[in-house]
């Protein structure tokens, strides 16, 4: 048994040790480092609690028991799972943060004494406010993961689900909520904490059916923030510094994330959450389209341009993770790059299904992380370069974004590939992405369209090399 | 008159939002996928609290009601510890720069 002061410095220490955690992100070659600090952050809070809450008998067996159990199964997944799932993996986590936060605030509520705040129908009121605001956050976090994880895993359709009120019954809900945390204040009923429980799950999942898949990348971030969010009101329950801190890093963590992604569209935030995007126009585009010709192109007029090019960049998106196409493409690359050509890859920042999705990939083909660059890093490079390679990308390539104001893309930052000498445009047909725009690139003269699934045809490219 | 503890944590907390403001957007983006899956696997220091609410009380009956859910808790975020560093581990291990 140790004394709550030295417990108490050892979670700031692991707090401090988290943070170096995030700070190691900063390059890749502190970031491996910086783990170790997490890891170690983490071991010292299991420890200080061990030794604080100082019962050894049979309870401790079991929480090792489980404890084994919970992480041999997370050590499986975190070795079998394909890096191309990483968004689904991400946004499941996310869901059990939720859920064992949600667990936590009831065992808070249903044994006070436990955590030192107060009696059974007595507690604390600060901390019947923190425990029930700790548990409607984690609430709506776990559903609201588990929504976003069936739609990244494809069990769910990624289309938007929407219906008529469906904001008023999500504010008449929140409100509820706020409402019965009040009261739950004056009259400490267990019907009302459970009441709240449950209406967070459902909002939970209101909240996240109607944003439609591409805009999955601003939700994994908002719902990466809400579990920090959780954590945080967890921590003030138990009075813990690790949690306090460690929430308010995760929480403006996600926080951020959320507005990078935001900006990477040019949408506020709330428009993204209220979601129905690309439902609507989609519809809109489809009875205002014409036959305009395009130039179709196949393996072999891909590689002799890309042959005969002093530099080629590279313009990944969602669907190169869908085809699984970067081994093919790394391969691809150093056959340009034996050839004299100077290859780099460019990322806009909302490609893929979560933040950092296309770089995570390319590292695992084995691309140095020194030839990808960022959207602001290369886009004047486009001017120079002969040949730019789509390759499951459209929207972020779009110039309309540019050029026309009534466009629903119209002011997002976009790759500036229209600039490059020939682009070639890797994709299975003429189908407009997410926005449900058309993009004007497919019909330029120095756009070749190459129809084909992304892996199939960069294969077939590099036989022809 | 003393302060309030909770003004103290009150404290902790908000500057714990400013360093983490300044330190993630430092983090390049790059590596925005490993920040999400390492504040995943941070934030499943919530297990402090499991394990209190498991070991709660005597020992005598541990599964009975309040301490089951600190069972649960403890398994749900030991898949998250173990698997949120893990994989974060594993996709580091990838970032590697040009041979030169």
């Amino acid at each position: 048994m140790i004394s709550v002061n030295l417990s108490a410095i050892f979670y700031l220490i692991s707090g401090i040790l988290f943070i170096l955690a995030l700070r190691g992100l900063s390059s890749p070659e502190t970031s491996r480092q910086g783990n170790y600090f997490g890891i170690a952050g983490m071991l010292i809070a299991i420890v200080v609690t061990f030794l604080s809450v100082g019962n050894f008998g049979t309870g401790f067996i079991y929480v090792l028991i489980f404890l084994l159990i919970g992480g041999s199964i997370g050590a499986t997944i975190a070795f079998r799972i394909p890096m191309t799932a990483m968004p689904e993996l991400v946004a499941g986590f996310h869901s059990l943060v939720g859920l064992a936060a949600v667990f936590v605030a009831i065992s808070a509520f249903l044994k006070p004494e436990a955590f030192n705040l107060g009696a059974v129908g007595n507690i604390k009121l600060a901390s019947l406010i923190e425990m029930s605001l700790g548990a409607a956050i984690g609430a709506i976090t776990f559903s609201g993961s588990i929504i976003a994880f069936l739609k990244l895993r494809g069990i769910m359709s990624g289309a938007p689900i929407t219906f008529s009120g469906q904001h008023i019954i999500n504010l008449v809900l929140g409100l509820s909520i706020i409402v019965l945390m009040f009261y739950l204040c004056k009259t400490q009923l267990d019907s009302l904490f459970w009441t709240i429980v449950a209406i967070s799950f459902l909002v939970g999942v209101l909240l996240i059916i109607p944003i439609g898949g591409a805009d999955m990348p601003v939700v994994i971030s908002m719902l990466n923030s809400y579990s920090g969010w959780a954590a945080a009101g967890i921590g003030f329950t138990l009075e813990n510094t690790a949690l306090i801190i460690t929430g308010a890093l995760v929480g403006s963590s996600g926080a951020i994330l959320s507005y990078i992604m935001c900006k990477g569209m040019n949408r506020s935030f709330f428009n993204v959450i209220l979601g129905g995007w690309g439902a609507t126009e989609q519809t809109l585009s489809s009875t205002s389209k014409e036959q305009k010709p395009v130039k179709n192109g196949n393996a072999d007029d891909a590689a002799f341009l890309m042959k005969n090019a002093s530099s080629v960049i590279i313009v990944p998106g969602y669907g190169m993770a869908v085809a699984q196409a970067q081994h093919a493409l790394r391969e691809m690359v150093d056959v340009l790059k034996k050839n004299g050509v100077k290859v780099s890859y460019a990322i806009h920042p909302v490609a893929g299904r979560m933040p950092g999705h296309m770089n995570v990939l390319l590292a695992e083909a084995n691309v140095p992380y020194d030839e990808v660059f960022e959207l602001e890093e290369i886009n004047s490079d486009f001017a120079n370069c002969d040949v730019a390679y789509v390759i499951g990308a459209n929207d972020v390539t779009n110039p309309v974004a540019k050029s026309d104001p009534q466009s629903p893309i119209y002011g997002m930052p976009i790759l500036d590939v229209e600039k490059s000498k020939s682009v070639l445009f890797v994709k299975r047909s003429l189908s407009p992405g997410y926005a449900g725009i058309d993009n004007d690139l497919f019909y330029r003269d120095n756009t070749l369209m190459l129809f084909a699934d992304a892996k199939k045809m960069t294969e077939e490219i590099v036989k022809s090399l | 008159m003393e302060i309030d503890p909770f003004i103290f944590r009150l404290s902790i907390f908000i500057l714990s939002i400013f360093v983490g403001y300044y330190v993630v957007w430092s983090v390049t983006p790059s590596l925005h996928t490993p920040l999400m899956s390492v504040t995943n696997a941070i934030s499943s220091v919530i297990i402090v609290g499991a394990i209190i609410a498991a070991l709660a009380g005597s020992s005598s009956n541990i599964f009975e009601g309040s301490n089951i859910f600190g069972f649960l808790a403890i398994i749900l975020a030991a898949v998250n510890i173990f698997g949120g560093f893990l994989v974060t581990q594993r996709m580091l291990q990838m970032y590697k720069k040009k041979k030169k």
